[in-house]
């Protein structure tokens, strides 16, 4: 066997192993995380875990509910606020704007996709929190608030999902064959109509997909989060209130990791349900994506 | 007409919406950008980029600098880079049709994008348990390993992305005259996708040097430049977090310097990547 055709050989076996191991990897954290939480699961029962709102690792109290519902909270008012507008935008660029808006606003949005989650906490933490502890709470009838609550951290985590929400989104109206538009507009309808009954129906999937994954990200999305929320496991009791997220509290707990092994073993756990959920999330939204990108071929 | 005028009304009112609506998306990056500029200039400092932190660095006004913690950022995120590269490399250029079946290969790019999607904490915590069950401390080489872990994704679908893009034909002539397949991926697929390599492995350094969750379960905390892999280090991101958490509103204030850096750093990778991607573009045959 010459030396070219035992270089390619060995190229591609080599390739072919790299690229089982990174399929590997996948099944490797599942793995890890499934085994790391065994004890604490078979130390307190499954449903006590969920469905007990008391958090005290010292006292080995490990009730998630409050988490669980704060969690649920600050993802769906991220996506709440962060939905329509993302919406808009990405139709304004699509349909509307002038092509050098267009240039200028897409390097925009794409530095926002890069700017470090603990840069958006920083943020918040200095602009945010005073905002919602001296205007916005007071607005709504709560004066106690300390600024540091679900609906700080939610208005940030809007911020973070701007940018993947806006480029998928327009990706995917981008794709929309010129002829339906065309068709609509030359039977009279105005710009807007089009982009209501043709351009969101032709590009649904993609628009679906985008809030899929922008649900993912927020619902993962851990240091900014932990900078602003206040750090209370308990259930909240109002939108301004402290709370804590799946994900910030591992961020918090992590230190007394060492010394307590049930503490460990929970955060595992919590760390299982973020993997399994997101997971979900990121499987339906490219499973949908697909399906769009197959759709109108792009 | 009154329908006619409701329709045009329609439009207009969600017109004014949208353009409010590209008003908050660019005015929030804007804030965020004059808000860290503003803050980490008026607290940042020549000797806070010369020096190592001290333990005076968490207490009071003065004493230490950052230092430790950009080397740490650059000990952390270049090798992490430099290896997630070397895998997602052979990973995109195996995705090939030539080397595997469509259906295989579609499946890993599902896992790839999926594991794209997980968050950072949960490298980190996959790693620390990795790091407990061996009786390991926090160290410089299981932060390499988290942010390995998380850019491996971004890195190979980025370059898949751009290898998708080779023409048909290329690949073709270059196996025609007689080069394998391995010759035809490293030689021909490999210089044509350049651009795209550079562009997939520059957002995977912005983007490990900006983590935070993955390395902050696992690298720890020092005051000193790490001299072995061994050893806990500090790092940008978490000497952020670590600042934060004082009550003191000056030392409070040596975050914003702190974050003022990260972001310069990640922009400076944001400008290199266009600059590079396009001049490399010139390799590129059309």
């Amino acid at each position: 066997m010459d030396k070219r055709k035992l270089r390619d050989l060995i190229g591609t076996k080599l390739m072919l192993i790299i690229t089982i191991f990174s399929a590997f990897i996948f099944f490797l954290i599942l793995f890890t995380l499934i085994t790391g939480s065994l004890y604490i699961i078979e130390d307190q029962s499954i449903t006590k875990l969920l469905f007990s709102s008391t958090w005290k690792p010292r006292s080995g109290e490990f009730g998630l509910l409050g988490v669980i519902v704060g969690t649920i909270i600050v993802t769906s008012l991220a996506m709440i606020i962060s939905i329509p507008i993302s919406l808009l935008t990405a139709i304004y660029i699509v349909e509307y704007s002038h092509k050098k808006i267009r240039q200028i606003i897409r390097p925009f949005i794409d530095v926002l996709a890069g700017v470090p989650s603990v840069v958006y906490g920083l943020c918040a933490f200095i602009v945010f929190v005073p905002l919602v502890r001296d205007v916005i709470a007071p607005f709504f009838g709560e004066y106690n608030s300390s600024g540091f609550s679900i609906f700080t951290a939610a208005l940030i985590l809007s911020i973070m999902v701007f940018p993947i929400i806006i480029s998928l989104c327009v990706e995917s109206f981008n794709a929309v064959p010129i002829e339906l538009k065309e068709a609509s507009l030359s039977v009279g309808a105005t710009k807007w109509e089009t982009v209501k009954k043709v351009v969101f129906r032709a590009s649904g999937p993609g628009v679906i997909s985008a809030i899929l994954l922008g649900f993912g990200r927020a619902f993962g999305e851990t240091i900014a989060v932990s900078m602003v929320i206040g750090n209370q496991e308990k259930i909240p009791s109002s939108l301004f209130s402290q709370g804590q997220t799946l994900a910030s509290i591992i961020a918090q707990n992590y230190i007394d990791v060492m010394s307590l092994p049930k503490l460990e073993s929970a955060l595992i756990f919590v760390g299982l349900i973020l993997f399994v959920v997101v997971l979900i999330f990121n499987l339906l939204g490219f499973l949908v994506l697909r399906k769009a990108r197959s759709r109108w071929d792009y | 007409m009154g329908l006619l005028n409701w329709r045009f009304l329609e439009e207009n009112i969600f017109k004014i919406l949208m353009i409010f609506s590209i008003l908050i998306v660019v005015g929030s990056l804007i804030l965020i950008f004059t808000v860290i500029v503003f803050n980490g200039v008026s607290s940042i400092s020549i000797e806070m980029l010369t020096q190592t932190s001290s333990p005076r660095f968490y207490l009071s006004k003065g004493g230490g600098g950052m230092l430790n913690a950009i080397v740490g950022s650059l000990l952390l995120a270049i090798p992490a880079t430099a290896i997630a590269f070397l895998i997602g490399i052979c990973i995109a250029l195996y995705l090939q049709r030539d080397f595997i079946h469509p259906g295989i290969s579609n499946f890993i790019r599902l896992c790839l994008d999926i594991l794209w999607g997980v968050p950072s904490i949960i490298y980190g915590i996959f790693c620390m348990t990795i790091m407990i069950a061996l009786g390991m401390s926090t160290s410089l080489l299981f932060g390499i390993i988290a942010l390995t872990l998380l850019e491996i994704p971004i890195i190979t679908r980025s370059i898949d992305e751009s290898i998708k893009m080779v023409p048909l034909g290329l690949k073709e002539s270059a196996y025609s005259l007689g080069s394998t397949k391995f010759e035809t991926a490293i030689k021909v697929v490999r210089r044509q996708a350049l651009p795209g390599i550079i562009a997939g492995v520059l957002l995977g350094l912005g983007r490990g040097i900006g983590d935070a969750a993955s390395i902050l379960l696992t690298v720890g905390d020092s005051n000193f430049i790490p001299t072995s892999i061994y050893q806990s280090t500090a790092a940008l991101p978490t000497m952020i977090l670590n600042l934060l958490s004082m009550p003191d509103p000056n030392v409070q204030s040596k975050a914003h310097a702190v974050a003022f850096v990260l972001l310069i750093i990640v922009l400076f990778i944001s400008i290199i990547s266009r600059t590079l991607t396009k001049k490399s573009t010139k390799y590129v045959i059309k």
